[in-house]
């Protein structure tokens, strides 16, 4: 139903979080979920997930998820565009699960497939002792909320460290965003080449003799 | 015999070191691999003897006997020995000698000894890490003598062995002078190198069969096997050095007998702790014994700090930072120069400092060629300081002033195609805005290759007569002359007026101005005069040659002919004129020359003065050297002599000035008036020049001339238009005329868009195939002024340097020309002419002129030089530079200033005004997405940013529509609304003037608290943000709040993966209460697993509010049972048979249906019900789902809290009623009624900052209740019964929770907390108050404690100020002081609650004064339980202020108070009070006792009321906040002294009262659309009747109550016959509207069905002074039968 005057426009978000680059740390699991504006709404997909836990392979120091991501938007509005926050997590030398990392990034803007690298990083302890006193219990410093670090609100008072990296493949997938108005860059824009002038140059005359 | 023994001993070692070698060498044999195990394989024999005598020495130290036998033998044996050996010994001494063995055999002795590891790798580097070997052998060495020197100490051998000793010694000395030598040698420069141990070590080599060869077996043997007995040493290597040891022990001893050597001995003794290496005695032991020494402990390789600089010293280079002597820096016989000296420029150092310039220095004068670095002052070369001083951006004035009109921006829209694109299409005529007239009219050639000899004079002649054509327009000597004669006569005027008398001051200098004027006018006549004189003679003489060659020639080339006319004059007025002029000019020169004699004179006087002055002293000057001479005789001489050869240069003797004479200057000025002018009385020559004559034909010419007619015939001219360097146009190709002009007349219209910059036009000559191009001529842009109409047109001159040469006629161009044969007269022409053009703007068909405005001229701009100074020009002001300049004192001649030194030298001409401002961002304008109008016109954008403002109509609204269309104009009315209606009170809402004010004053108080809050929710702090263990506190506990953040933790995972952590922190809790929590217990729930296998249950996860959208939230109620539901009472007759009856007399015990009772739960008008149930004690055991919806769509915790939706829980009795004709035997139809019995009602705010709520509550039963009874005393009432006898009315169980569990807002009230409301009490008690909260908050977790709160103001205000007997209002006050209390409690009661959750939401609890509250009359718990607390402390009772927590308000105030020994709980907001023991008190938790003394926190293991006692005084149980430490201070009340009532107002009760009958009325009936609602005005009228009993019935204790209803009854039912009634009255504090109609609609009167039913409705308004009401309403349904 090809609405010529629509009034959302559609963002679907295929792709999968491939995989990460932990060297220090082993046996992760990743959490997923999405943060968006007021305007936003997902109208299909699993908003939040869960992947399984992994480990190295003997060779390979690549921690492999291949956890697909599959959601919808719809919106009005591009403020508040989707961010996909990430917070991994895997068993310390005690054996208690502890935050490894966290990271967010906006969905691609524009249509086609991207594959994005996603610096992972946690907040750090107060102090010193609290360093130890943390690893000794297994309970790290963590967000209260891992979607903080999807908003720059309130981060001034956080101190991180980062820790590793995970990688996401998008396929992004637009609709209507044309019609509302909005152009989100040259991959939709790529034949639509605004027509100038094609005169290479200049000042010409006219002749009245 | 003695040095026999001696060098047996030394023997001895030889051998055992060399049997060692060969085990060693033949265990090499056996093969690298198993060296390692070798070792000690093979030593194992040998450790097992060590360890034998190990053990046995150790047994043998205690036992000083056995040791000396031991010793004894031992000596004894070796004395055998050595007499045994001593005779093949002998030869080998000269090798004992040699203080080091072979040192790859010793290290592998030690190695093998030691059991170093790697026994290879220790050969191979034995040599390098000789160093330390020796070290560590000292250190062996120095134990081992002093364990010795310890045990040897009395031992009487030693004498014997004396002269031994003594030999010895004398052998030693020289060897211990060598070694000294060798370690001093060693320890200056290359000690520990490697290199000079192993040249040592080839020294060595050859030695070493010698010695190998003397070893036999049985020595080996002999060796052994003696060692192991003399030997108390572990270690089979230390037998041997020990032995030699001992002998040197002994050695020493006699030397400490001796002589001076006594003193070392001690100190070896105690030196083992220090650094050995550097003690001598150590060394000359240690050197003396490394060649018998096996044992090498070997440490890492490790060179020495102060070796290793040694040794690095020649690679290293370290600059001193001395400074340099000048000298050194420069040249040879040069002496530095500075140029600052000479007054050059030299830019300013970088500063540097001094040390590290010094360094650098003497590491360049290290360096090859180091010189060139050095300047001529000596200094390193160096660029000037590049940081200037001031910063370049220059500092903003006047930011607060209004913007300066010329700062304003304009917008201007970009014009892009035009002047950014700089190319246009010119087919376009819209875009052409400007139109370049170019007008070629034509081209004269005033030189062409082509030009005959003629041509060449002609133009010659054509040019001079121009050039007279021009002089004679200008006429300048006409001129000159006049202006000339004008000067003379006023000259001659003013001398002849001022002739008399004395000319003054001013007119002297004017006479001198005017001679002055005069004499240069007439040297510029005179230079006139002379050119027209030589013009006009060239011009004849041009003529004439022109004549000659034409004659010479024979044909006439050129038209022109020059005529000269006559024009004669008057001789003598001519000659008068000419002598008149000569002699005023011989009188001005006499008088000028006079002028100049004197001031000549004068100079000349004043020279000669000067020079005789000169001439005098030079004179004394020689007769005071002739004196000196004669005194200093002939040495002097020539010293004398020398001064006078030059002599002083002083002024030489000046000429006398001559004075001209007036001869010479008349005959001056007649000869250059011969010169320059007409003769007097000679015609006036005027030439003409005409172009009239006729050129001959071609065949009267010479074929040469022919040829070149010819080839100018064939010359083509036309000329290119070149604009901005592009070519635009081209004229026609004309033919060059014979006379050589083009005549083009073209006029060329250039439509242009880009600024002009250059307009070219290019003169080509075309040759039929070929253009050369002859010239470019720069024809300058107009100005804008010059249009079409009235530029004129302009000549401009152009040559071209080509060469070029013809075999005819023509005389080329380039190429030298001669007219004479002897070419004296060569002249090189070169193509030249003039093209006349003309440049002007276009003008429009209406008018308009078609230029440039004048910004867009390149001429328009300011200069370029200014740019360097702009940014130094802030205001612009240029004045202001200079000044700057100056005070700076820039160098004029630094090149860096150069800029600004111009614009000042341009700025004091005048010439120039900068810019006067400066700008940042002006393009910010242009950023602008849309204009303000725009933003505000559009609904979507106003929208947006309203939503971004957080305004709270649209702070959460979602999906902002993406079109302006689909924003309606509905959005913002409740918006505007609001604004408008800021100020303006809606009496209609509220139907009384005075709640209206105090709901506007709530409101706005709500607004800025809410403010407040919105301002502190965008302030994080760390634990906002991150949730991170609390330091662990090794003392005290604050673990506590460890299970709340993880309670609070939203992820669901978190749950998952860490399910302990409940469980855990739950002890950390318990332990926390049993005392403190230490560090050390905590770690033992380390030792927990992580992962239990049967993790156990733990609360759901909170969401949220994010997430949340409608429809999410669902409200669980679980009603469990319910106790003492009224009963049916029966009905009378008619009633009574009901179709129960059947049922009735089976076999049930009661003859009716008592009561079939279902719960219908209303929450937000959603309505939901159970299933009936039987029985005045029901049990339903149901869970019912009601959804729940925001307000807003806002599920922000604020939001939430501010929900005042309340739920309904209604218990209903089903009655079933027949229907129509039983007799029929139709199937009976059936009715379903429902009754309403009572109600509990719970606000959503409770349940949700509670999140769960459980327990027994009272249900809310009508005082009267038409058909029903109360069950008093049913025999099978069970257990109940005991339970329920203190109090009456029926009870039900519920729970109910939010699903999913919403996260309460308690971090924001934290938060609030911490941000700290500022107070006007004592720090010192706020602080013991925050002691004693955290204390409580620690110790007793879960205990509400309040020691201070926050009033109105904002301020925090310590709790007990707040208590204080007040007067009740006198009205309700009787003479029974029981009756007293509940009629107190009531009033109390009916003062409407309103959670400061709600107004506030939840953001902090705000405690108002009784005063404050009854104007409110709005408040929460702790207000109503203050004033209830204080009003009994007025009656004289003992009250307090219980802070708890209680179903369903959560934290709460409730009152105590102690009656007759009893105490007494009272709810403050119902009025209600129970006994302690009372199992319903809604009471549930006591955290403190707050009276106007004391805080009193419950430290009793209980909380529970029932479980707890109350009494404060005793000690025990109860911790106060003041004590003996800390006394109360004598805290005044903030309350009034006195409570002022207005009295109750009578008519204002009754208006409400018809208003509120009306409008429930017509509610009714709304709710009711389909059916009509009739009204029974007789019954209401009946029922209005009761409502005033009622309420003093309700005010009477209550007791009367079950009379009154049957009073009630019976009275109805007189009156209203056979109607089945079914009503009750509701009663509540009034405080608006809404939750009135809200209440009678709950109880679902208007549900009811059936056709013939009649309504009857009674309002009845009690009023209570201070304007608090008592509402009642009546409600009755009527069906008739």
């Amino acid at each position: 139903m090809a609405t010529s005057n629509p009034s959302v426009f559609l963002l679907s978000v295929n792709g999968q979080i491939e995989g990460a680059n932990f060297p220090c740390y082993d046996d992760l699991y990743c959490k997923y979920c999405f943060v968006y504006g007021q305007d936003w709404m997902p109208t299909t997909g699993l908003e939040e997930g869960i992947t399984q836990i992994t480990c190295k392979g003997r060779q390979s120091q690549k921690l492999i998820w291949n956890f697909p991501l599959d959601i919808t938007f719809k919106s009005t509005n591009p403020s508040g565009w989707p961010q996909l926050v990430l917070s991994v997590y895997g068993p310390d030398v005690f054996g208690n699960d502890v935050v490894r990392g966290y990271g967010a990034i906006h969905i691609p803007l524009t249509p086609g497939k991207h594959k994005r690298t996603l610096p992972m990083f946690v907040p750090e302890p107060t102090w010193r002792l609290q360093k130890f006193t943390s690893w000794l219990w297994g309970r790290r410093p963590e967000y209260t909320d891992p979607k903080v670090v999807a908003q720059g609100e309130g981060r001034e008072v956080t101190r991180v460290c980062s820790q590793g990296f995970v990688t996401v493949i998008f396929n992004i997938i637009m609709k209507d965003m044309k019609k509302l108005g909005y152009d989100s860059g040259p991959s939709t824009s790529s034949n639509a080449q605004p027509c100038g002038t094609a005169s290479g140059w200049s000042t010409e005359e006219q002749t009245n003799l | 015999m003695a040095s026999p023994g001696a060098s047996a001993i030394r023997d001895k070692l030889r051998k055992q070191r060399r049997t060692l070698q060969e085990t060693f060498v033949k265990l090499k044999h056996e093969g690298d691999d198993e060296q390692a195990l070798v070792p000690s394989s093979g030593l194992s024999e040998e450790s097992q003897h060590s360890t034998m005598n190990e053990t046995q020495s150790s047994e043998d130290d205690p036992g000083e006997t056995l040791k000396r036998t031991l010793r004894a033998q031992r000596q004894m044996r070796r004395k055998k020995l050595l007499e045994k050996l001593s005779a093949q010994n002998s030869p080998v001494e000269d090798i004992e000698e040699i203080p080091s063995v072979p040192l790859h055999s010793e290290d592998e002795g030690t190695g093998k000894i030691s059991k170093v590891p790697s026994l290879t790798s220790l050969a191979s580097k034995a040599p390098k890490s000789r160093a330390s070997q020796q070290s560590d052998r000292f250190v062996t060495r120095r134990l081992e003598e002093k364990l010795k020197a310890a045990r040897s100490q009395g031992e009487s051998l030693r004498l014997q062995e004396a002269s031994v000793v003594a030999a010895g010694r004398r052998r030693d000395r020289p060897k211990v002078t060598r070694s000294d030598r060798e370690v001093d040698s060693d320890a200056d420069s290359s000690q520990f190198l490697p290199q000079a141990a192993s040249t040592r070590v080839k020294f060595r080599g050859p030695t070493e069969p010698v010695e190998r060869n003397r070893v036999t077996a049985d020595e080996a043997y002999n060796f052994f096997t003696i060692n192991f007995e003399v030997q108390p040493e572990e270690k089979t290597s230390k037998k041997s050095r020990k032995s030699s040891k001992e002998r040197k022990r002994e050695e020493a001893q006699v030397q400490e007998e001796e002589d001076e050597e006594r003193s070392q001995d001690p100190s070896q003794d105690h030196d083992e702790d220090e650094p050995l290496v550097q003690d001598e005695d150590g060394n000359v032991f240690v050197l003396e014994q490394t060649s018998k020494d096996f044992l090498e402990v070997k440490s890492a390789e490790y060179i020495g700090l102060r070796a290793f600089a040694v040794r690095h010293r020649p690679l290293i280079f370290t600059p001193s930072s001395r400074t340099v002597p000048t000298s050194a820096k420069l040249p040879e016989n040069m002496t530095p120069r500075y140029l600052e000296d000479e007054g050059l420029y030299v830019g300013e150092r970088l500063t540097v400092s001094p040390s590290n310039e010094n360094i650098l220095e003497n590491r360049i004068l290290r360096m090859e060629e180091g010189a060139k670095w050095f300047g001529d002052d000596g200094r390193i070369i160096s660029l000037p300081d590049p940081i200037k001083e001031s910063s370049s951006r220059p500092p903003l004035f006047h930011m607060e002033d209004d913007l300066d009109p010329a700062l304003q921006t304009f917008y201007m829209k970009p014009l892009q195609s035009k002047h950014t694109n700089l190319s246009i299409c010119a087919a376009d005529a819209v875009l052409g805005d400007y139109q370049l007239d170019v007008d070629v009219s034509g081209l004269i050639f005033s030189h062409h290759p082509l030009f005959s000899r003629e041509h060449v004079l002609a133009s010659r002649l054509a040019q001079l007569y121009d050039q007279y054509l021009n002089r004679q327009r200008n006429n300048l000597t006409e001129h000159l002359t006049d202006k000339l004669n004008g000067l003379r006569n006023t000259m001659r005027n003013m001398l002849e007026i001022h002739s008399e008398q004395n000319l003054s001051q001013a007119l002297q200098q004017r006479i001198v101005e005017y001679s002055m004027e005069v004499k240069n006018t007439r040297e510029l006549r005179d230079g006139e005069q002379e050119k027209d004189r030589t013009l006009l003679k060239s011009l004849v003489k041009v003529w004439k040659e022109l004549k000659a060659l034409r004659e010479h020639q024979r044909f006439i080339n050129t038209p022109y002919k020059l005529f000269l006319r006559r024009e004669t004059v008057d001789r003598e007025s001519d000659e008068r004129e000419y002598e008149k002029d000569i002699l005023s000019e011989v009188w001005e020169l006499e008088a000028e020359a006079e002028v100049d004699y004197q001031t000549k004179l004068s100079e000349y006087k004043k020279q000669l003065d000067e020079w005789k002055a000169w001439r005098k002293k030079q004179k004394s000057k020689k007769k005071k050297r002739k004196k000196k001479a004669q005194d200093e005789t002939e040495e002097d001489d020539q010293e004398a002599s020398e001064p006078e050869g030059p002599p002083d240069e002083g002024p030489s003797k000046p000429d006398t000035p001559e004075k001209l004479e007036l001869d010479t200057i008349v005959k001056q000025v007649r000869e250059k008036a011969a010169r320059i002018r007409r003769k007097p009385g000679e015609a006036i020559l005027i030439p003409e020049l005409t172009a009239s004559g006729n050129v001959s034909e071609g065949e009267l010419c010479p074929r040469g001339e022919v040829a070149r007619r010819h080839e100018v015939a064939r010359r083509f001219i036309f000329v290119k238009i070149l604009y901005n360097d592009k070519e635009v146009s081209q004229t026609n190709s004309f033919p060059l005329n014979p006379d050589f002009r083009v005549h083009f007349g073209q006029i060329f219209n250039l439509r242009i868009v880009n600024c002009p910059r250059s307009i070219t036009l290019q003169v080509f000559e075309d040759l039929g195939s070929l253009y050369t191009m002859l010239a470019e001529v720069y024809v300058p842009v107009p100005p804008s002024s010059v249009l079409a109409g009235n530029s004129s047109i302009e000549e401009f001159e152009f040559s071209s340097n080509q060469r070029e040469m013809f075999d005819h006629e023509g005389v080329g161009s380039g190429v030298p020309l001669s007219f004479t044969g002897d070419a004296s007269d060569n002249v090189i022409l070169l193509t030249s002419g003039k093209l006349s053009c003309c440049v002007s703007w276009g003008v429009g068909e209406d008018n308009v002129p078609l230029a440039p405005p004048l910004s867009q001229h390149p001429g328009a701009h300011h200069g370029g030089q200014y740019d360097a100074v702009s940014p130094l020009a802030p205001s612009g002001n240029v004045k202001k530079i200079g000044e700057w300049a100056m005070q700076s004192r820039l160098d004029p001649n630094d090149p860096v200033n150069a800029s600004v030194m111009q614009m000042l030298k341009v700025a004091s001409s005048g010439q120039v005004s900068a810019p006067d401002f400066f700008r940042l961002e002006q393009l910010q304008e242009e950023f602008n997405f849309a204009s303000d109008e725009e933003l505000a016109r559009s609904r979507r954008f106003r929208l947006l940013a309203l939503r971004s403002q957080e305004v709270p109509e649209f702070r959460n609204y979602k999906y902002v529509p993406s079109r302006e269309r689909e924003v309606s104009e509905k959005v913002f009315q409740g918006y505007e609304k609001r604004l408008k209606e800021g100020e303006m009170i809606d009496t209609k809402e509220h139907l009384d003037f005075h709640r209206a004010l105090v709901a506007k004053y709530l409101q706005k108080i709500r607004e800025a608290v809410i403010h407040r809050f919105l301002l502190a929710s965008h302030h994080f702090l760390l634990s906002d943000m991150v949730i991170e263990e609390e330091m662990p506190c090794f003392g005290g506990a604050r673990l506590r709040r460890v299970p709340d953040r993880h309670l609070r933790d939203s992820t669901e995972f978190l749950e998952m993966r860490s399910p302990k952590l409940l469980k855990m922190t739950g002890r950390a809790e318990m332990l926390n209460g049993a005392g403190p929590g230490i560090l050390g217990l905590n770690l033992f729930h380390l030792a927990e697993p992580k992962r239990p296998l049967r993790p156990q249950r733990k609360e759901r996860k909170k969401v949220t509010a994010q997430n949340l959208s409608d429809g999410d939230i669902k409200l669980l109620v679980n009603i469990l049972r319910a106790y003492d539901i009224p009963v049916r009472r029966s009905q009378g007759g008619k009633a009574g048979p009901s179709p129960q009856g059947a049922i009735q007399g089976s076999d049930w015990l009661v003859n009716h249906v008592q009561v079939r009772p279902f719960v219908e739960v209303s929450f937000q008008r959603n309505v939901f019900q159970t299933t009936t149930a039987d029985g005045p004690n029901p049990c339903w055991n149901e869970e019912l789902q009601l959804p729940f919806r925001a307000p807003n769509d806002d599920y922000s915790v604020a939001s939430l809290q501010s929900v005042k939706d309340e739920v309904f829980i209604n218990i209903f009795d089903e009655v079933v009623r027949e229907m129509g004709a039983r007799e029929n035997g139709e199937s009976p139809q059936t009715r379903v009624e429902k009754h309403w019995l009572g109600s509990v009602k719970i606000p959503f705010s409770t349940i949700y900052s509670q999140s769960r709520i459980e327990g027994t509550f009272k249900v809310k039963t009508p005082a009267v209740l038409l058909g029903y009874s109360k069950e008093r005393s049913q025999p099978n009432a069970g257990v109940y019964e005991s339970v329920h006898s203190l109090c009456q009315g029926a009870f039900i169980t519920l729970f109910i929770t939010i699903e999913p569990l919403l996260q309460p807002g308690e971090s924001i009230r934290e938060k609030i907390k911490e941000l700290k409301f500022d107070s006007q009490e004592d720090e010192r008690l706020l602080q013991a108050a925050e002691r004693f909260e955290r204390a409580a908050a620690e110790g007793f977790p879960g205990r509400p404690c309040a020691t201070t709160a926050v009033d109105l103001n904002g301020k925090t205000v310590f709790i007990t100020r707040y208590i204080r007997p007040l007067n009740p209002p006198p009205e309700i006050m009787s003479d029974q002081p029981q009756e007293d209390a509940i009629q107190v409690a009531r009033f109390v009661s009916l003062i409407p609650s309103l959670p400061d959750k709600v107004s506030f939401s939840g953001i902090c609890d705000l405690w108002s004064t009784c005063d404050q509250f009854l104007m409110l009359l709005a408040g929460d718990e702790e207000e109503h339980a203050v004033l209830l607390c204080n009003y009994f402390l007025f009656l004289g009772k003992k009250a307090w202020l219980i802070i708890g927590t209680a179903v369903p308000e959560g934290l709460s105030a409730y009152v105590l108070t102690l009656e007759q020994g009893r105490y007494l709980i009272w709810n403050p907001s119902s009025g209600q009070y129970y006994g302690q023991y009372d199992t319903f008190c809604p009471l549930q938790a006591v955290g403190c006792l707050v009276n106007a003394d004391n805080v009193w926190l419950n430290i009793q293991e209980h909380v529970s009321p029932m479980r707890i006692s109350f009494d404060v005084s005793r000690g025990v149980g109860w911790r106060p906040f003041f004590n003996r430490f800390f006394t109360h201070p004598g805290l005044s009340s903030v309350q009034p002294e006195e409570l002022v009532y207005r009295g109750s107002d009578k008519t204002a009760a009754v208006e409400l009262q018809e208003r509120m009958e009306k409008l429930l009325r017509d509610k009714v009936m709304e709710w009711r659309p389909q059916r009509p609602t009739r009204w029974n005005r007789y019954c209401s009228s009946a029922l209005k009747h009761f409502l005033p009993s009622l309420e003093q019935c309700a005010v009477a204790l209550g007791s009367g109550a079950h009379d009154l209803a049957e009073g009630h009854r019976h009275e109805l039912e007189n009156l209203l016959g056979d109607n089945r009634i079914s009503g009750f009255p509701l009663h509540m504090a009034f405080s608006e509207m809404g939750p009135i109609v809200e209440a009678v609609h709950s109880t679902g009167v208007h549900t009811i069905q059936t056709s013939n039913v009649e309504f009857a409705l009674a309002v009845y308004v009690h009023p209570y002074p201070n304007n608090v009401l008592s509402v009642w309403v009546y409600l009755a349904s009527l069906v008739r039968s």
